[in-house]
């Protein structure tokens, strides 16, 4: 958070024009990768991700394998010349935390002890960002593992809220990222309204905390339909999915 | 091993079509695949663009920004090329440091455009010995069946084509576009047992004894090559192999870069 004295919300409306609960726009392309075992392609405002699934495939090095589940490998990765300045290429500490966290949130619904010994791999390259790259990120890879047909208890959905202003709002962009008061990013899965990633930067009272969790669900369910809608678009369209 | 029969039957296949005549994908030896080219995908890069070539996709972009000169051409820009052939591109590829292939890609790419002095990089000095232009073209792929060169080459002059640099940006005064003076293009043929293909995909490049890049002008002259492969060429071949990359270049220049 930097120190700003931007003002994001103007008469009652924020800077983009949105609604405190609205989402930006959000488009979901299933399959768009011809190499990968599943593939999605997400759009969050201006934020563009891409995610490939690979396997499951056999696991290296071989000493990572458990034998009793599959591991998850999850790597996020920012393209150069998806931020302002220009990223250096490679993982830095920041990648390499979400990542990990990202892998956590997809762990609990994948259906690991079917494929003991193996490797599920998840990469996800981020193309453009415009804050709330992780949870495109997610929202991409969940829906790439049900293309790749990884048996799955449900699809992850996820969505950051945040304060800016003093108001607690759905969905920061990067201005308001940047300049608000708290950011805090939530994965859940629908069906049994659990949530598995939760981070905060900021400073948020409890009671805007439990409020923003709720603003930040509902937003998780919106997006829960529009991944499946995805993947029944694509299915649909003939028999075997190709 | 199972791996590696599957890899020999499918080598056999590519042998035995190539051998009469044909490609798996029913196109001719000195025929592209489709080519799509989408520029401007990317709005925090100052030039960018995504190519395809048949299920190839690569994106690439380009940044400029001020940066300090190197100490021995104190009056030029820097141009800086970099690929990364990302996991999420291939089952072949893996997450770490550039590989072998990925340094290759980029160097190829990069020497094309050095080569033919297409950037006008004393064009790019803001104060001599302190400060010029940094112009960073990034490769990334996204799908890998064959030929990312070429599809990455095409990419790169694409994306430096109309760019502004960002003086505002950086509280700088000024106002100038990145000034192009070539369009170089690559072109990558292969040769199979003796039979030379133009854009050969993932099956083909595996079956492939020998590639040659060949990075070409608009005067029709060579601004670089790379050759790949397991044994020798002779002088005949490598003349031939490089008419065929120049006029392949010449196709898609026409079809697809505007006249500078």
């Amino acid at each position: 958070m930097k120190e700003g004295k931007i003002e994001l919300i103007k008469d009652g409306a924020r800077l983009s024009g949105r609604g405190f609960e609205e989402l930006r726009p959000i488009k979901i392309e299933v399959g768009v990768l011809k190499r990968a075992d599943g593939s999605c392609y997400f759009e969050l405002g201006d934020n563009k991700a891409i995610a490939a699934v690979y396997g499951p495939r056999e696991m290296h090095p071989r000493h990572f394998q458990n034998a009793k589940r599959a591991v998850v490998k999850y790597r996020y990765n920012m393209a150069p010349f998806s931020v302002d300045d220009r990223k250096r290429p490679g993982p830095d500490r920041r990648s390499q935390e979400i990542s990990m966290v990202s892998r956590k949130a997809l762990d609990p619904v994948i259906l690991r002890e079917l494929y003991p010994k193996t490797a599920i791999e998840v990469y996800v390259e981020v193309l453009q960002s415009d804050a709330g790259t992780r949870t495109a990120g997610i929202n991409a890879a969940s829906v790439a593992l049900a293309d790749a047909g990884i048996p799955m208890r449900d699809l992850v959905s996820s969505v950051a809220i945040g304060k800016i202003d003093g108001e607690v709002v759905l969905d920061l962009d990067a201005k308001e990222d940047n300049f608000g008061e708290a950011d805090m990013p939530i994965a859940m899965v629908a069906r049994t309204n659990t949530i598995t990633l939760l981070q905060m930067d900021g400073r948020l009272k409890k009671e805007e905390f439990e409020r923003g969790l709720k603003l930040a669900m509902n937003g998780c369910r919106k997006i829960y339909e529009l991944q499946k809608a995805a993947l029944v678009e694509k299915y649909s369209k003939n028999g075997n999915g190709a | 091993m199972g791996q590696e029969v599957i890899e020999d039957i499918r080598k056999d296949y590519v042998y035995d079509l190539i051998e009469n005549g044909k490609r798996a994908d029913g196109r001719g030896f000195l025929d592209f695949r489709d080519i799509v080219v989408e520029r401007d995908l990317i709005n925090k890069a100052e030039g960018s663009t995504r190519v395809q070539i048949g299920d190839t996709v690569v994106l690439v972009g380009v940044k400029v920004e001020p940066g300090t000169p190197f100490p021995d051409t104190p009056n030029k820009g820097v141009l800086m090329t970099n690929a990364e052939l990302v996991p999420l591109a291939s089952p072949e590829f893996e997450s770490g440091p550039p590989g072998e292939d990925s340094i290759e890609l980029a160097r190829v790419v990069d020497r094309g455009i050095r080569g033919s002095e297409t950037i006008d990089l004393e064009a790019l000095c803001i104060e001599e010995g302190e400060k010029v232009w940094m112009v960073f073209i990034d490769i990334h792929t996204l799908d890998n069946d064959g030929n990312l060169v070429d599809a990455a080459a095409l990419g790169a002059i694409t994306s430096l084509l109309n760019i502004d640099i960002p003086y505002e940006q950086y509280g700088l005064t000024g106002k100038d576009t990145l000034h192009i003076r070539d369009t170089p293009v690559a072109v990558t043929v292969a040769e199979i047992r003796g039979n030379l293909l133009v854009d050969p995909n993932v099956a083909e490049e595996s079956a492939a004894t020998n590639k040659l890049t060949v990075i070409s002008n608009v005067d029709g002259s060579i601004s670089g090559l790379q050759k790949s492969g397991s044994t020798g060429l002779t002088e005949e071949m490598i003349v031939k192999m490089t008419e065929i990359g120049i006029e392949k270049a010449r196709e898609i220049r026409e079809k697809y870069l505007p006249k500078i």
